[in-house]
């Protein structure tokens, strides 16, 4: 389709503003810009058919089933978004007095308890903008930890080698040194990896419970109380808490802080990639060192943004929250865990999982020997699901299993949806031993075939011009 | 209560039953049992729909919404077109993930390459990425990409937004690298060559500043290029429809808070990170960036590219950990930009600074206010203002937020949206107030 660009012609506008009422202010020609300001010019019914053009070659939660493993794409209720709609929300300055933004302050403080709740943390913070924002703000808790007691030989952060990228990622960015240690068979933590990697320089660990392969490590006491025998903090990346919320609290597992991604747990849309929001719990023993904007409450702490955070996510999240209450936040993650073991017994006899045990809210397909044995790839498979109205799973990921596939079926599907699901795998698995070779070229019904990304990536085109 | 989970109890126990199980806690068999909750949440019981509604709509009323709004500092309350409001809700825009799969999500794809581009021509960058969290992180993620073993010192303008301060001192907190502040004097950032030492590797200034003074761009950027440093600015979007672009200005990499592009006031977030830069520096710019190719058909394609910079592939050698970013935010500043067009966009910036000079000039002829700071300056500015709680107090109840009480008076702020009816009428309660 065109670029919106190419439908621009030059005079084209819309009528949004009136003209000017008071005398134009004069700008010095030093200040003022030479270059040629080259925007599509368009009417809006231009606009209006371009985007409704690119919403239709977008799949969202609201087209399908989107088991994507470790995203939660769970529906997004419309309710949360007329929420975060109200003019008494989006109109508000960040910068109005308090006692003008009592309502957006009874949001936090209201999504706080909620969350502190669910989390077994004492304090919330609201600024970062996403999980991985949230894993920076709980490290740097830690690190503002260690050195308030002077304790800077500290220098190294214990990360698992089934972690999401982030983990290491962010651990580099707070300045500290990873420490990757092995998982056991089941992506569990090797107690004996994990005593060996513990010492006077551990400055914490961070894992995530249910882990990346979906098992919940049941040593998780034994391995919170190590890292702090050894005078370490325990980080919980929440990425996965949608497995446990209501029936174990990380704070009950003994970790010191956690990050949670409202906009996966607490069903907040992911925009195509953003925004989101990462709230940081922490411990009462941690909470002087909770970021917080010079501006609006004073200097004399860390921020990591400007503001309050993403707010109009919070009130999403809050009306989720309001909605399921105390008996819906564990039957929210009950019906995950249920969905995900029942797909998965569904699956099972065609697709193998990584791990055949009981499951938390995902589970890894394993397809090496399918591989070996048929010549279809994962990449193969989840392109193939695209052409039976399915969106993929996550590929290639976690890292420990080869030709992974990774399913999460989230709470909000029902039986007959997983049920279809399961019948189009046993499908494929068949269709791979019967007729593989439309696999390899799967999708065939999309705008687009596969893109080479080779050719994207050796001569960047990252920008329109014109010819 | 209230649930979103479809599945009847029928159903459930059929699925269970498929398990060989019972009950779903015999799910969590690999929980400790002592660390199982025993009881319920202390959280109140799940509500209806309507019910909900009902409790946000009353949060939402607690607060108090102004008519007249001449507050910025970081947050500008512009016009957003109808348009600009419909299209981001539509729901396969809302809650599509991060486009991995790029055969099903060309859409999403396609709206940020016309988003990078956008940002391209506004700043004159050759490349930007398709967004961080806020312009604060952006200023952060410019300060790292820009350092290396022999320079790792940043500088920035103390006439930056203070939030944009903390924000980059907290990240060079967490690697362990310094930064210090440039002095202001006159408003404007002061005494940059004596700071400018071999171990800076880059300067970051606020184009207009924290108090709406016009820096000169031009000259800081020749200072720090002698230096050997590179020259970051941070730039309000809207003000580059009129003011010089930092292209023009000489900057290896412009950063600014996107929210003027059509996002609401929306009390500080969810907003824009910008992020642009040269060439030379495309493949340290962090975080997701499109990129054009074909298919097998050779049809024009777009996917996520250059992925080998991110932390999925790199971990802790990355240079930044950000994945999710503010991607609908950027289809939002993308769609209003498309809407404005170019003359538009150079109406709302001449608007806004018509109407900021207006405010400021008849503000000025009452006793006891001045201007702080001299020289130009685009839609913001600092009075002094005696009385100021009176006088602030007395347009709130007129349903006028006033400006931001800062250092030595109040930083004023206006935009297209108001009339200058509002204007007169906010001056006439100054007036009114310190007569009285």
């Amino acid at each position: 389709m065109k670029l919106i660009f190419e439908r621009s012609v030059p005079g084209r506008r819309s009528a949004i503003l009136p003209s000017c009422d008071v005398e134009a202010a004069p700008l010095d020609e030093a200040f003022a810009r030479q270059r040629e300001l080259r925007l599509p010019e368009l009417s809006e019914t231009d606009v209006s058919r371009h985007y409704t053009e690119l919403s239709k070659q977008v799949y969202g939660v609201n087209c399908g089933f989107y088991p994507l493993g470790s995203c939660t794409m769970k529906y997004n209720p419309r309710i949360d978004e007329e929420a975060a709609s109200l003019p008494g929300f989006t109109g508000i300055h960040p910068l109005a007095p308090e006692a003008d933004t009592k309502g957006c302050r009874a949001v936090l403080d209201e999504a706080a308890r909620y969350l502190c709740e669910i989390s077994g943390m004492d304090a919330m913070t609201f600024q970062p903008a996403a999980g991985a924002h949230g894993e920076f703000t709980g490290v740097l808790l830690i690190k503002q930890y260690h050195d308030a007691r002077g304790e800077r030989q500290r220098t190294k952060i214990i990360v698992p080698d089934s972690a999401h990228g982030t983990n290491p990622a962010t651990a580099a960015m707070c300045g500290y040194e990873v420490v990757n240690i092995a998982s056991s068979a089941d992506g569990c933590v090797d107690l004996d990896a994990l005593r060996a990697a513990l010492g006077p320089d551990t400055a914490g660990l961070m894992l995530t419970n249910p882990n990346t392969v979906g098992i919940f490590d049941k040593n998780i006491l034994e391995i919170t109380r190590l890292v702090h025998e050894a005078g370490g903090l325990c980080y919980y990346d929440g990425a996965n808490l949608n497995a446990v919320m209501g029936v174990v609290r990380p704070g009950d597992m003994g970790f010191d802080c956690i990050h949670m991604n409202l906009h996966k747990t607490f069903a907040t849309p992911h925009g195509g990639g953003g925004p989101g929001a990462g709230a940081v719990g922490c411990k009462d023993f941690l909470k002087d060192f909770l970021p917080r904007s010079a501006l609006m409450e004073g200097e004399g702490r860390l921020q990591v943004r400007a503001f309050a955070g993403n707010f109009l996510v919070v009130v999403r999240a809050l009306a989720y929250l309001k909605t399921l209450g105390r008996e819906g936040v564990p039957e929210a993650a009950k019906n995950a865990v249920l969905n995900a073991n029942y797909l998965m017994q569904q699956i099972k006899g065609s697709f193998e999982p990584a791990f055949d045990r009981v499951c938390m809210h995902e589970f890894v397909l394993d397809l090496s020997r399918f591989k070996k044995e048929t010549g279809v790839s994962a990449l193969d498979v989840a392109k193939s699901l695209i052409d039976r109205g399915m969106h993929p799973p996550t590929m290639y990921f976690p890292l420990i299993v080869h030709e992974a596939l990774m399913l999460e079926p989230t709470e909000t599907e029902s039986k007959q949806t997983l049920d279809e699901a399961a019948a189009v795998f046993r499908d494929l698995y068949r269709q791979a031993y019967d007729d593989p070779e439309p696999m390899h070229t799967a999708p065939h019904g999309t705008p687009i075939g596969r893109p080479d990304e080779v050719k994207a990536s050796r001569t960047p085109v990252l920008r329109w011009r014109q010819d | 209560m209230g649930s979103y989970v479809p599945s009847t109890p029928a159903e459930r126990q059929q699925m269970l039953a498929a398990l060989g199980m019972e009950d779903a806690l015999q799910l969590y068999a690999d929980v400790p049992e002592a660390m199982l909750l025993t009881g319920p949440l202390d959280l109140p019981a799940g509500k209806s729909e309507l019910q909900v509604r009902g409790e946000m709509e009353a949060l939402a009323a607690q607060n108090t919404r102004y008519g007249t709004i001449l507050r910025g500092a970081g947050a500008y309350d512009h016009y957003i077109p109808s348009i600009v409001k419909y299209i981001p809700a539509k729901e396969e825009f809302l809650t599509a993930y991060t486009p991995y799969q790029a055969e099903i999500s060309q859409g999403i794809l396609q709206s940020i390459f016309e988003y990078q581009t956008m940002i391209c021509e506004l700043t004159g960058m050759d490349v930007s990425n398709a967004s961080v969290y806020d312009g604060a992180t952006a200023a952060a993620e410019a300060a790292a990409m820009c350092r290396d073993r022999k320079r790792s010192v940043t500088l920035i303008s103390g006439a930056a937004h203070p939030d944009v301060i903390n924000t980059v001192r907290t990240y060079c907190y967490g690697t362990g690298h310094a930064l210090r502040v440039v002095p202001v004097k006159d408003g404007v950032t002061d005494a940059l060559k004596a700071l400018l030492t071999p171990d800076v590797s880059s300067f970051i200034v606020q184009q207009p500043n924290f108090f709406g003074q016009l820096e000169d761009a031009k000259a800081l950027g020749a200072l720090v290029h002698e230096a050997g440093a590179q020259y970051v600015m941070s730039c309000n979007p809207i003000s580059l429809a009129i003011l010089a672009s930092p292209a023009e200005c000489g900057a290896d990499v412009a950063v600014g808070e996107g929210q003027p592009l059509g996002l609401p006031l929306g009390w500080g977030g969810p907003y824009l990170g910008i992020m642009a830069a040269t060439q030379k520096l495309m493949r340290k710019l962090p975080g997701r960036i499109v990129g054009q190719t074909t298919d097998a058909e050779g049809r024009r394609a777009f996917v996520l590219s250059l992925q080998a910079r991110e932390q999925h592939i790199r971990r802790e050698k990355a240079s930044s950990n950000i994945c999710s970013n503010e991607a609908l935010c950027a289809l939002t500043a993308g769609l209003y930009l498309a809407t404005m067009g170019p003359e538009g966009l150079q109406e709302v910036a001449r608007q806004s600074m018509a109407k900021a000079h207006y405010l400021c000039s008849e503000l000025c002829k009452l006793d006891g206010v001045a201007r702080v700071y001299p020289g130009a300056f685009f839609h913001e500015f600092v009075t002094t203002l005696p009385r100021q709680d009176a006088v602030l107090a007395a347009l709130s109840k007129a349903g006028i937020l006033g400006g931001l009480p800062v250092d030595g008076g109040v930083l004023w702020c206006a935009t297209e949206k108001v009339t200058k009816a509002e204007l007169d009428r906010a001056v006439a309660i100054v007036k009114e107030v310190l007569a009285g």
